[in-house]
């Protein structure tokens, strides 16, 4: 079970995404945004320690800041700085952060899968005592990649968790209209490896079932499949407008009302004894950090046009620089 | 054993980069399916446990995985078999391989080796005789040797394997037998980047692609006969070309043909057309020739294979052209 601290700090990171990505909506930014699925996030990360790798998606803002990376180059990277965490070279769906082991955002859905199981693979052959987690949606598991990589990783025992953040939508295509087995994480079962199926709304549920998957992969029993049911608040990317509608008001203001990851959250910190005073501290808190970091964004550089070469090779030979 | 020689096969040369080089560096691994042929069983009796990875027929994800292993502090190779299996890897290679240290802003080194093995003049019709190395050229990122000789072979593998970028490396099967002297020294490597220029001449230079060289070089031999002066580069490296021995030659000899045995459009060849035109046109006497593969698929059938490819009597015609232009 989370300490009283790590609850805190829990409900703090869900904070910071939600304001992060508010703050973008708020300036007209396009991107794709994580809001209502925070608790899916945030409690996975929970469950890691600092070292441990992951990759993530397009939606890649809450990963990051998931595993408690600092707001400031995120946002710098937002608006294409120099000062951003990628030097201005990634943006909104690449949000890398090598500083709290996020080692790709992958724009290709399900690109990242294979990526995060090579992470494990290093750690086997390296025996160091960490874990790999790979976010990835609904739609990704319907990429050849997710069933070759979870193969691999189950033949090989790798200490590797698939985390699906199954919002029943891959953009405008409902999870009813694209597969064949709707409840992913009996998919596991086809490859061996235990399936885990979780409330993604409630994040100490999540952060439960996904420290036991990383318990299962540090001591050397292999991969779990889990599938955290979440929803998307917001439309599949800020600005992108879909003339015929794919889900209904009604569906939405449900989740919005009723499935709120941060309303419910706090709702349960309270009835766990924190104080209603405490939480709001947080929540300011985390305001200053976010204007805090959108001043610095607005304040820092674009990227130097003689810059423009750079990172492309370690060792550039008869290339520009 | 320093500055020794030896006596080894193009396919021998391989596997000794690849032993010399995991035994330099424990963070080299190999994966790849059915590893055990190819010149790699002997890596798998010299280096047991967690360095040999054979896999399942999952190329897009494999190559993934190797990916994802080189971000996290490995330095995979990986067979990828059969060239034309690149295609299933090639999400992984261009979107992710090539793409990662720029777009995380140098966050993360890519040291991973793709071995592409390429089974063409074989009998094995077109889905497995492919020469793909063109085609990557055109995405940034990536580096794409080519070696034509054991020496290169294994001088090129081991720059490759001690790169800390993504590196296509294409292996030639009718060279596999083609024997050579090749030093025994771990620290002798072939730099990426260097073309070689395998013949000094006057009149023509004649770029060699990969396999090519053997019948560039008998055509150069032949035209000695006849007076004809021909200079012979094989670039080794396509990505980085190494344009300045290129333009240095062309300068001297005013007259270009490139022999390739890949398919013709926006190939090496039109590429290094390309270059010389921009950066040497007014040296040059005649016209640039490219002497292909026609676009063609290759045929089943051994008559009309035999006709795909360039022979050394193409490159004589061609050369004759130039000359009395």
């Amino acid at each position: 079970m989370l300490t009283t601290e790590r609850q805190c700090e829990m409900y703090r990171r869900m904070q910071r995404i939600r304001q992060f990505e508010e703050s973008l909506i708020i300036r007209g930014t396009e991107g794709h945004l994580a809001i209502g699925q925070e608790a899916a996030i945030v409690g996975a990360c929970m469950a890691l320690n600092d070292n441990d790798y992951i990759t993530g998606t397009h939606r890649s803002h809450g990963h990051p800041i998931g595993k408690g990376a600092a707001l400031r180059p995120l946002m710098a990277e937002m608006l294409g700085k120099v000062t951003g965490i990628c030097k201005g070279r990634g943006g909104s769906m690449h949000f890398a952060d090598s500083t709290v082991g996020v080692i790709s955002e992958s724009a290709i859905v399900g690109g990242g899968i294979p990526l995060a199981t090579g992470a494990a693979l290093s750690i086997t052959v390296l025996a160091t005592d960490q874990v790999s987690l790979c976010f990835f949606g609904d739609g990704a598991c319907n990429e050849g990649a997710f069933s070759e990589a979870i193969n691999m990783a189950a033949i090989w025992n790798l200490p590797v968790i698939y985390f699906c953040e199954n919002n029943h939508y891959a953009m405008t295509t409902s999870i009813t209209q694209s597969h064949g087995q709707p409840d992913i994480a009996k998919r596991a079962e086809a490859f061996g490896v235990p399936g885990i199926s979780v409330d993604g709304q409630n994040a100490d549920a999540v952060y439960q079932v996904t420290a036991e998957a990383v318990s299962r992969a540090r001591d050397g029993n292999g991969p779990t499949l889990i599938e955290a049911k979440t929803y998307r608040f917001e439309e599949h990317n800020e600005g992108l407008e879909v003339p015929t509608p794919y889900r209904s008001e009604a569906e939405i203001n449900h989740y919005r009302t009723h499935c709120d990851p941060l309303v419910l959250y706090r709702d349960h910190l309270l009835k766990e004894g924190i104080s209603e005073h405490q939480l709001l501290a947080i929540t300011v808190e985390v305001a200053t950090e976010v204007a805090t970091a959108i001043k610095f964004a607005d304040d820092s550089p674009f990227p130097d046009d003689s810059s423009l070469y750079d990172y492309m090779y370690s060792d550039p030979i008869n290339y520009p620089n | 054993m320093q500055n020794a020689n030896t006596k080894l096969t193009y396919k021998q040369a391989m596997t000794e980069a690849h032993k010399e080089e995991m035994l330099r560096d424990k963070r080299v691994i190999v994966m790849g399916e059915d590893i055990v042929l190819h010149g790699n069983s002997e890596l798998i009796d010299m280096f047991p446990g967690k360095r040999i990875w054979n896999t399942p027929i999952s190329e897009n994800a494999f190559t993934g995985m190797a990916v994802g292993a080189a971000m996290t502090g490995l330095r995979p190779v990986v067979d990828l078999t059969v060239a034309s299996f690149t295609y299933l890897a090639s999400d992984q290679i261009i979107n992710q391989a090539s793409k990662l240290r720029f777009m995380t802003g140098g966050q993360m080194q890519i040291p991973v080796v793709f071995r592409c093995c390429m089974y063409y003049n074989l009998g094995m019709a077109a889905q497995h005789s492919d020469r793909p190395y063109s085609m990557f050229m055109n995405s940034p990122g990536l580096k794409i040797l080519l070696p034509s000789t054991p020496a290169n072979m294994k001088g090129l593998l081991k720059s490759a394997i001690r790169d800390d970028d993504p590196v296509l490396i294409f292996e030639d099967v009718n060279l596999w037998d083609q024997e050579e002297w090749v030093s025994t020294d771990p620290e002798v490597l072939i730099p990426i980047g260097e073309a070689e220029i395998k013949r000094q001449g006057t009149d023509i230079t004649i770029v060699a692609i990969g396999a090519t060289l053997n019948i560039v070089l008998e055509a150069a031999q032949v035209l000695d006969t006849q007076g004809i002066s021909a200079e012979v580069i094989d670039p080794r490296t396509l990505v980085p070309l190494d344009t300045e021995t290129l333009i240095t030659s062309v300068k001297k000899t005013g007259r270009l043909i490139i022999v390739d045995n890949a398919h013709r459009t926006a190939s090496i060849g039109s590429e290094i057309a390309a270059i010389i035109v921009e950066k040497a046109f007014k040296f040059l006497r005649a016209p640039i020739q490219r002497v292909t593969t026609p676009d063609v698929h290759v045929p089943y059938s051994p008559t009309l294979e035999a006709l795909v490819y360039p022979k050394c009597s193409d490159i004589l015609g061609t050369v004759n052209v130039l000359i009395n232009y």
